[in-house]
């Protein structure tokens, strides 16, 4: 993968990176390179949320009635500085965007790093333990997997809901999500963790190291891991984009973030109901933006699922 | 085979069990429906007879054994909101969820197949990436907003298609049906596509996956040595060897569909099951709740498990891959 120009100096972490095959099938592929700068403007613009948004679309005291139903600047009756407009409370529609934004790329992380996490732990025990643990964990995932993932993540929302004290219900709404998001998705992780886990078990250089009388849990996690995550980081970038996806999903349907923090979904929901009154930014703009996130996850996940595939090369 | 039979038929009778025990657990957990139902003022002796009409009263594992007993008689009792018989009005709604699934499934082979078969024959042309490109769009495009912004431009803008409901129906005695009116007609278009989107793209991949494959394949050139014509090479030999797939995927994502048309029944106020649902969730009707998530899973369960029985009447290799 890498040739050292100089024998005294090992490149660097980064000079390796932009030797190796990955970054030069980044490079050549238009469409990646492409999403990466559309999903990189998308988060760092909804992380600057706060500096960049004209206002604070959660401070309900900046909110103006006669700024109500605004059209976007370009339209007859738009207003500086609300330049995509504003929904029937007089909140920009821009500035909800951007906060939106953050709440949902926050949950998809949030959700793919909790069933990466119970994923990994739950396919490293199940593959190498095998017996009990194994035919348990695996006849859980079967069930879940049996059940429509909308149907589960729907579920477990509203449920736990319902159970969250009323003074955690706002901070705890966006957790609620995460676990119904994550429930689903572990057993994918954990189902490719565990069929490679059952393969690399058997190679020599795990006996070896048993031989020497490494710990299991060092055994699993310093040498077998190591070995199960190209795949696994391909699932996991589309799974990010499937996380959003839900999230905003679980959102429009009501059974997700509140409207008074309002992700993406619950932008759309909110401005679904003034569809037919004319106002159509109030709904639009959310949504487009919730479509070149997802869209530009996807693209990367794609291109990069072909460029670790090793049959492909 | 027997044997395999067996154990396919006992897994999935255990999916189901878990299914409705995860269905009851957390629905008796959640709130008290007794205070949902009646009013501040009712009093004690009001309380404990709705109590006992609604089995409430009985210790947890008694309830579930009662409750697994009769929804396997298809008795999933009243609504706690609406007093009615469950069964009853999930049967009322179950024609209009299917027929959208019907229609969609429809849609998604009509289009999706040529796309597929057009991108395999010509890999390189413009409009093949064009299509390439436009999946990857169609797949992460979420169903709701595809939805909304059907309803923009046909319903707001142009006029052409209702946004909402399902127009006049039909009552054939045990099934309604909107596919004989002209309004019932129109109104299923928008809500179809919007469904059949995702479909299509799938559809359309794994069609272009397997054309891929088999055009590849010796009998494909020998056809070709014999100087058979290319058209009839693709579409008599060469897309009937890809079709198994295409079918048993159909076949596995109709019971998806049907959990999936929920979301779109709500964006275009379609009156099915998943709309009912939806609408308990909101009010917390709990036997409404447990009995969609049931038959839901029993379609998904009865439709792979077919598919899977199938796949071994076929494919006997697959007999002894089951531990």
């Amino acid at each position: 993968m890498t040739e050292q120009t100089t024998p005294s100096k090992m490149p660097s972490r980064l000079e390796r990176f932009r030797d190796s095959d990955l970054w030069w099938s980044f490079k050549s592929h238009k469409s990646a390179v492409g999403a990466a700068i559309v999903l990189g403007l998308v988060i760092l613009t909804a992380f600057m949320a706060p500096l960049l948004s004209p206002q604070n679309p959660y401070d309900l005291a900046a909110l103006e009635l006669w700024n109500a139903e605004l059209p976007p600047i370009w339209m007859e009756g738009g207003q500086m500085p609300f330049l995509l407009g504003t929904d029937v409370q007089g909140r920009d529609i821009l500035s909800g965007i951007l906060y939106g934004t953050r709440i949902s790329i926050i949950i998809g992380i949030a959700s793919v790093a909790v069933s990466l996490f119970v994923g990994i732990g739950l396919g490293l025990m199940a593959g190498y333990y095998g017996g009990w643990i194994d035919n348990v964990l695996m006849r859980i995932g079967d069930v879940l997997l049996s059940i429509p993932i909308v149907l589960v993540a729907i579920l477990v929302s509203s449920v736990a809901q319902q159970f969250l004290p009323p003074a955690f219900r706002e901070a705890g709404v966006a957790a609620v999500l995460v676990l119904a998001i994550a429930m689903y998705s572990w057993v994918q992780y954990a189902r490719v963790v565990r069929a490679q886990t059952m393969v690399e078990r058997r190679k020599e250089y795990v006996m070896a190291s048993r031989l020497v009388g490494t710990p299991a849990r060092r055994l699993m996690i310093n040498h077998i891991l190591p070995n199960t995550l190209t795949p696994i980081f391909v699932a996991a970038t589309l799974n990010f984009g499937l996380a959003i996806l839900i999230e905003a999903t679980l959102s429009f349907l009501g059974v997700g973030m509140p409207p008074n923090q309002p992700s993406l979904g619950t932008l759309i929901r909110v401005g679904n109901q003034y569809l037919f009154s004319g106002s159509w930014w109030i709904v639009l703009f959310p949504s487009v933006q919730l479509c070149i996130l997802v869209v530009a996850v996807n693209m990367l996940g794609d291109w990069l699922r072909d460029a670790l595939n090793p049959k492909l090369r | 085979m027997l044997a395999f039979i067996i154990k396919r038929l006992a897994n999935a009778v255990f999916v189901m069990l878990s299914v409705t025990f995860l269905a009851f657990v957390i629905f008796s957990a959640v709130g008290d429906p007794v205070d949902q139902m009646l009013n501040e003022q009712a009093t004690q002796q009001q309380r404990d007879d709705l109590r006992e009409r609604l089995g409430l009263d009985k210790p947890f594992m008694m309830q579930f054994g009662t409750f697994v007993g009769r929804a396997a008689q298809g008795d999933f009792g009243i609504s706690f909101r609406n007093q009615r018989d469950v069964l009853d009005m999930i049967a009322e709604r179950f024609p209009a969820t299917f027929e959208l699934v019907l229609v969609a499934t429809f849609i998604s082979l009509i289009v999706g197949v040529p796309m597929g078969v057009i991108t395999a024959i010509r890999r390189t042309a413009w409009y093949s990436e064009a299509m390439q490109f436009t999946s990857i769009i169609g797949i992460s495009l979420p169903s709701f907003v595809v939805g909304i912004g059907l309803i923009l431009v046909f319903s707001v803008w142009l006029g052409w298609f209702p946004a909402f409901g399902r127009g006049e129906t039909v009552d054939l005695g045990w099934w309604t049906t909107g596919l004989l009116t002209p309004s019932g007609r129109m109104s299923i278009v928008l809500p179809a596509l919007s469904l059949s989107l995702f479909q299509i793209t799938l559809v359309m991949r794994l069609v272009r996956a397997e054309m891929l494959e088999v055009l590849r394949s010796d009998f494909i050139k020998f056809a070709r040595a014999r100087g058979i014509p290319a058209r009839s090479i693709h579409f008599r030999h060469a897309l009937r060897n890809c079709l198994m797939p295409v079918v048993t995927m159909t076949a596995m994502q109709i019971g998806g569909l049907i959990a999936f048309a929920l979301v779109t029944e709500t964006v275009f106020q379609w009156p099915g099951m998943g709309l009912l649902f939806i609408q308990a969730v909101t009010f917390v009707d709990v036997p409404i709740m447990a009995a969609y998530l049931c038959i839901v899973a029993l379609i998904f369960v009865i439709l792979n498990t077919i598919v899977d029985m199938t796949y071994a009447v076929i494919d006997p290799r697959l007999r002894g891959a089951e531990k």
